[in-house]
């Protein structure tokens, strides 16, 4: 059994007390959208705005656990600036290593070792959630719902 | 008279040690341990008489029906039934709950009727009314709560204008409240309403009589009361449950098929298609002699004891930090403690108490619609039963102010 201070790094604790990029954007024009963790009831709200095929602004809100609200804090600052393919990769790379067996349940992501192309950073202190399986849906959660709005915007 | 002191000896699940500590078990509410008694009965069934039932000729098949049947028996007489027909066997009280809707409602409902629910509903009895609102356009109606989590019945009679059926919790699995069934079923039956009432924390912790409470239908599961998983009970007024049509279609539930159509099995077997859960209703008779052995006002008087010391401890140590939801009054609620700690996330606090071996449950237990009228996402509970006693709360006492200090905000 892993101790809390695999799941509860300072990065993170720092991310849930001092959010980044929190609130709403004005939508329109920005793109909004919401997603639900449906065991546990956390909700997050993310708007955000493209600009030449990039992230140019994004803001989340919503509630939840240290574990969701810091995962997206850091997503928040890791994706802002970054074109749409850069923030799919991101998100893969992320995913995978949140996945116990080396890929997301239900994915279709085949590829077991992506090729590291980005340097996670403070998103390295989530590594910990995996250890905690339960957890592991409060840390992907502002994640899979970025990558709904991203779908969203294509359809 | 009070419960056993060595009762948690009659639980062997209750002397495992988790992360390094034995555990302490506070989830009650979202499915109680079971005492030997229930798994040797569940386990002497599967040894000795396996087969299956109201079939066979031979001697253990006939065992098997017998020890069945008088499962059946046993639970009817337990919640003040009129006869064991009355009690049908299903997998959990939300397939009660929507065999219900689907059959009653099916043939009851349709648009410019309306069904009368309240803001503290499981979604086992939300969700079956939503889908067949949603094919047949009826009304559903919600009766509101007071700031003290009591149901708001200030407006009852107008809310029940129309309604054909009323269905409620006997008690909230998030704020314990304990409602005035009889009084809205008193009400609705005036006006012409059935009641189906959910009875899941309400049986396993007071005593029950159904012809008391008035009402007409009642689902309940055996898992929240010393029974094992997999199996539920729709009790209904005979009359009501010979009025309607079968749920389930297969084996068991018929007394003839043809070619060109079937004739339904009398009661109860009308409901209960294909091959039943044998084991586990031989596991819920075990319970009910189990709560039976202890008393069912015994086992209330210990909550209303056990549910003051913990509210009592929780206030004195932690004053504004901490917030109960739900009536103040412990004789107006069961031992279910939602609590608001600090800034605490429900989900970080029960990870916390985790690693003490304490089991609460953080999350919005099945009931979303009252999480928004409470404001919250989530909330963290902790449920109590025959087991639990005060080194229990002194457990989850000492180990809530770590935790506060980890999420200091």
């Amino acid at each position: 059994m892993s101790g809390l201070d695999d799941l509860y790094k300072e990065i993170i604790l720092d991310h849930y007390r001092n959010p980044r990029n929190r609130g709403e954007l004005d939508s329109p024009p920005a793109h909004r959208t919401e997603g639900f963790n449906p065991l546990c009831g956390d909700e997050v709200t993310i708007t955000f705005e493209l600009s030449n095929d990039s992230v140019s602004e994004l803001r989340i809100a919503g509630q939840g656990c240290s574990i969701s609200q810091a995962s997206a804090s850091m997503m928040s600052a890791a994706v802002k600036g970054k074109s749409l393919e850069e923030v799919r990769e991101l998100t893969r790379q992320f995913k995978s290593m949140m996945s116990i067996h080396g890929e997301e349940i239900g994915s279709e992501a085949s590829d077991l070792t992506p090729k590291a192309v980005f340097e996670l950073g403070d998103l390295e202190a989530l590594r910990g959630v995996v250890k905690f399986p339960v957890r592991i849906k409060c840390a992907t959660l502002s994640w899979n719902t970025l990558l709904t709005g991203l779908g969203e915007l294509e359809e | 008279m009070s419960l056993p002191r060595n009762i948690k000896e009659q639980f062997p699940l209750l002397s495992q040690v988790v992360n390094n500590h034995q555990i302490v078990y506070l989830d009650s509410a979202a499915s109680s341990q079971k005492p030997a008694a229930v798994i040797e009965a569940m386990n002497d069934y599967y040894r000795t008489i396996n087969a299956n039932v109201h079939r066979g000729a031979y001697e253990i098949a006939a065992q098997a029906t017998e020890a069945m049947e008088s499962a059946r028996s046993r639970i009817a007489k337990f919640i003040g039934a009129s006869s064991a027909n009355e009690v049908v066997f299903t997998k959990n009280a939300t397939e009660s709950f929507n065999l219900v809707a689907r059959s009653w409602g099916g043939q009851h409902l349709s648009q410019g009727d309306a069904v009368l629910i309240t803001d503290m509903e499981h979604h086992a009895n939300i969700v079956p009314w939503q889908i067949l609102s949603a094919e047949r356009g009826f009304e559903i109606r919600w009766i509101p709560l007071t700031v003290d989590g009591h149901l708001d019945l200030t407006e009852l009679d107008q809310l029940l204008d129309g309604v054909k059926m009323v269905s409620l919790t006997a008690m909230s699995n998030v704020l314990g409240t304990l409602n005035p069934v009889r009084k809205i079923a008193d009400k609705a039956h005036e006006m012409g309403a059935l009641v189906t009432v959910d009875a899941s924390q309400y049986v396993p912790h007071l005593p029950t009589d159904v012809q008391d409470l008035g009402a007409d239908l009642m689902c309940f599961t055996g898992h929240k009361m010393c029974g094992p998983t997999g199996i539920g009970v729709l009790w209904g007024r005979e009359e009501i449950l010979d009025s309607m049509p079968p749920f389930l279609g297969g084996g068991e539930m018929i007394l003839d098929v043809r070619k060109d159509g079937f004739t339904a099995n009398e009661l109860p077997h009308k409901f209960e298609a294909g091959t039943p859960p044998i084991a586990e209703i031989i596991g819920l008779g075990a319970a009910v002699n189990f709560l039976e052995s202890l008393g069912m006002a015994e086992i209330r008087q210990h909550e209303i004891r056990l549910t003051e010391y913990a509210m009592n401890s929780l206030a004195d140590r932690y004053g504004e930090d901490l917030r109960i939801h739900g009536p103040k009054n412990p004789s107006e609620r069961g031992g279910v403690l939602s609590i608001e700690y600090r800034d605490v996330h429900p989900h970080d606090l029960s990870q916390v108490l985790d690693q003490r071996g304490i089991c609460i449950r953080a999350g919005h237990h099945c009931a979303k619609p009252l999480m928004k009228e409470l404001g919250v996402g989530a909330t963290a509970r902790a449920s109590l039963y025959v087991y639990n006693d005060e080194s229990d709360i002194d457990a989850l006492i000492d180990a809530l102010e770590p935790a506060g200090e980890m999420f200091a905000l």
